[in-house]
């Protein structure tokens, strides 16, 4: 009740004014987010339910057929379903490509994070930099340097040729292998700047309070640097497995066109595929699977914090 | 100085092992351009059970020694002994020694409980014997009430009870303290004093406390070292080091002092007869392991002086009486000497009675040969 007088006295009026300001203020970011954001969203959502055009494209028709096929698919002779193996295949991979490249990144790129985030002040912009380098050149370039290491005629294979340890080159161009080391290499920078953020915040004097009360190197590693570090953790982890799964010029390049993940498989429903509406269903699932993954590592995250040990 | 650092080592030698042992320790950080030598050439001896305090001005080496003695760092030459036992190449998770940090450094994702345990935890007790020394850690501290806080939700007062708790906790042979108490405000920092005083005494654990606070080491300690840029420069009992400074910088930096240079005339057994600068002859007893001539100085504690009405039969000193700050509890008269130096003395007020001096009179000042202090220039 005290509120409603409030509300309508001078006091009230100014907030409501500073809230219609806020709101005033605020409308150019939410246009350009509605617009660049749920915008395309909401068309790729649509397409998705709507039939394929015969040269690509969509028909303004309703249809479901999209999202059928995204998990089965229909023989064009007898007519009978099953499910969509490739697609599930390369769902799997997708899923299992990204999570061990996030494993890998983390193990590599925590050891490198902390290395730098103990170097003297002086030094440390001088290793982050080193870190970014490879970002100043593209990203197909990268790929193509990566190939150019570990194709039949590349860099390792002859090398290895040359020492006698092999006879004939071992085949790692094309298989799922070569897409992970790719993509490990492209995203490890996503990995380290996070993790060195949140080491470099890390105070010190708590990894010398457990070394001084009888903690081994391991157990200050796992009772001390990783719990405090862990939001860095949870970022990189983020940061690195989500491009994974929706990465398709690395699995292109190293993957050749056996290997698809499922970015590839998006990429050739809108062009060679000439299926719009399985693209979009494609898509949407990426996003889906995304979403999911991000609800997991939050979940993970309350539930460890709460009861910390 | 050097004839003092034998006499001590030798006597660690005859007796029992001391806690802490450190001989010739010298510590540099950085080379080249930026070499900064932290500990010069230090040797020191803690005895078993003792509030021992390292004291001096910020930048003199205190924490540098604290964790040279924790492990964290590896001194450059020179060698610790723990109980008789070379450290040195220990790291910190094999050496008795806890420190309580001047930050307090306390686990932030952790109860307080879950903080104290630690060290028991690490070094594999059981949970039923962890259990109750957490327990009586709490009750040491009286933080029992707090055992399930996070730490990141107390008061500075309380972290720093925590912190004590967590190094005491799996009963180290030896507690370092650095600074723990420069965060806390005046008044806590005065209860804290008392109660770690009476913490070390009820543990028995040695204690090698670390403070920038003069009056905070004459307080507390058993023993003070006086540290002055990365040297040792005495070490004694609170009342040796008030009383009988070794070295002008140690007058100095404790209490406040009056120097008076002056020239030796006469030595009489343990008694000197010196001729201040003023022209004054006064008397002075001699400390003991020196041998003055020729010119020398002469520390005067303002509260070992007395003021009077300049009168004919001279006094130790004389001169006009510039300015007189009332303190309450005693005044404190600075009186300008004729070669223009400034002498402070102090005297407690009596109850109520009027100020009997006026600034700009002429005052003479005397005091006992017993109560100053000779040094060598
Ligand atoms: N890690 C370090 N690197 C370089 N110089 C240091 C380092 N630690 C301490 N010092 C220098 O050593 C001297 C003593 O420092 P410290 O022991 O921290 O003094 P205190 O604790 O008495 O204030 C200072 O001049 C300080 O700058
Ligand atoms: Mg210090």
């Amino acid at each position: 009740m005290k509120n409603d007088k409030l509300a309508s006295g001078p006091v009230g009026d100014m907030q409501r004014k500073r809230t219609r300001r806020n709101w005033l203020l605020s409308a150019p970011a939410l246009v350009v987010l509605a617009a660049a954001a749920s915008g395309p969203l909401l068309i790729v959502l649509v397409y998705s339910v709507l039939s394929a055009g015969e040269y690509g494209g969509v028909v303004w028709k309703f249809s479901t057929d999209a999202w059928f096929n995204v998990v089965f698919f229909r023989d064009i002779f007898d007519g009978t379903t099953t499910l969509a193996d490739a697609h599930m295949k390369i769902l799997w991979r997708s899923v299992r490509l990204s999570f061990m490249t996030t494993l890998i990144t983390l193990t590599i790129g925590f050891p490198t994070a902390y290395v730098i985030a103990t170097r003297p002040r002086e030094t440390r912009s001088f290793w982050l930099f080193l870190i970014t380098v490879p970002f100043w050149t593209n990203l197909l370039i990268r790929t193509f340097a990566i190939l150019e290491v570990i194709r039949n005629e590349g860099l390792i294979n002859i090398g290895l040729q040359m020492l006698g340890v092999i006879d004939k080159p071992i085949q790692m161009l094309y298989t799922d292998f070569a897409i992970m080391v790719g993509m490990t290499y492209v995203y490890l920078p996503l990995m380290v700047l996070p993790l060195y953020a949140s080491m470099e915040r890390l105070d010190f004097n708590l990894v010398e309070a457990a070394y001084d009360l009888y903690a081994t190197r391991r157990k200050v590693l796992r009772r001390v640097i990783i719990p405090l570090v862990k939001p860095g953790i949870i970022a990189g982890s983020i940061l690195v497995f989500i491009p994974s799964l929706g990465a398709f010029v690395t699995p292109r390049v190293l993957g050749g066109g056996k290997k698809m993940m499922l970015g590839n498989l998006i990429e050739l429903q809108f062009g060679a595929g000439r299926n719009w509406p399985l693209g979009a269903a494609l898509s949407v699932t990426l996003l889906a699977l995304v979403m999911a993954a991000l609800l997991i590592y939050v979940r993970s995250t309350q539930s460890h914090s709460g009861s910390v040990r | 100085m050097a004839e003092n650092r034998g006499t001590g080592q030798e006597k660690a030698e005859h007796s029992l092992p001391a806690a802490i042992s450190a001989q010739r320790v010298t510590k540099v950080f950085g080379d080249g351009k930026n070499k900064v030598l932290a500990l010069d050439d230090v040797s020191l001896t803690i005895e078993e059970n003792e509030f021992f305090t390292l004291l001096g001005p910020s930048g003199c080496g205190k924490t540098t020694l604290l964790r040279l003695i924790a492990g964290f760092d590896q001194p450059t030459s020179g060698t610790i002994l723990l109980r008789g036992e070379e450290i040195s190449h220990l790291p910190p998770n094999q050496r008795s020694v806890n420190t309580v940090f001047q930050n307090y450094a306390l686990f932030p994702h952790m109860t307080v409980a879950k903080n104290i345990s630690f060290g028991l935890e690490m070094l594999g007790k059981k949970p039923d014997v962890i259990e109750k020394t957490v327990g009586d850690m709490l009750a040491l501290v009286k933080m029992e009430a707090l055992r399930d806080r996070r730490t990141d939700q107390l008061s500075g007062g309380q972290q720093q009870r925590v912190a004590l708790a967590r190094a005491l906790a799996p009963r180290p042979q030896v507690l370092l303290l650095d600074e723990p108490l420069s965060a806390l405000d005046y008044k806590l920092r005065k209860e804290m004093q008392i109660e770690l005083k009476q913490l070390q005494h009820d543990t028995g654990i040695t204690f090698i406390f670390v403070t920038h606070d003069q009056e905070e080491a004459l307080t507390m300690s058993d023993r003070i070292a006086v540290m002055h840029v990365g040297r040792i420069l005495q070490v004694g009992t609170p009342r040796q080091i008030y009383n009988q400074p070794s070295e002008r910088f140690v007058a100095d930096f404790i209490g406040k002092s009056n120097f008076l240079s002056a020239d030796v005339l006469a030595v009489e057994g343990r008694h000197a007869r010196l001729k201040l600068s003023s022209g004054q002859e006064v008397g002075a007893a001699i400390p003991d392991g020196m041998t003055p001539d020729g010119s020398v100085t002469v520390v005067v504690r303002p509260e070992y002086t007395q003021i009077f009405p300049k009168s004919n039969d001279a006094g130790d000193l004389q001169g006009v009486l510039e300015n007189i700050v009332y303190l309450g509890t005693d005044t404190h008269y600075h009186i300008r000497l004729p070669d223009a130096s400034i002498f402070v003395t102090r005297s407690q007020n009596q109850c109520k009675v009027t100020e009997a001096f006026r600034a700009g009179q002429s005052v003479s000042v005397v005091f006992s040969p017993d109560s100053v202090q000779l040094l060598r220039c």
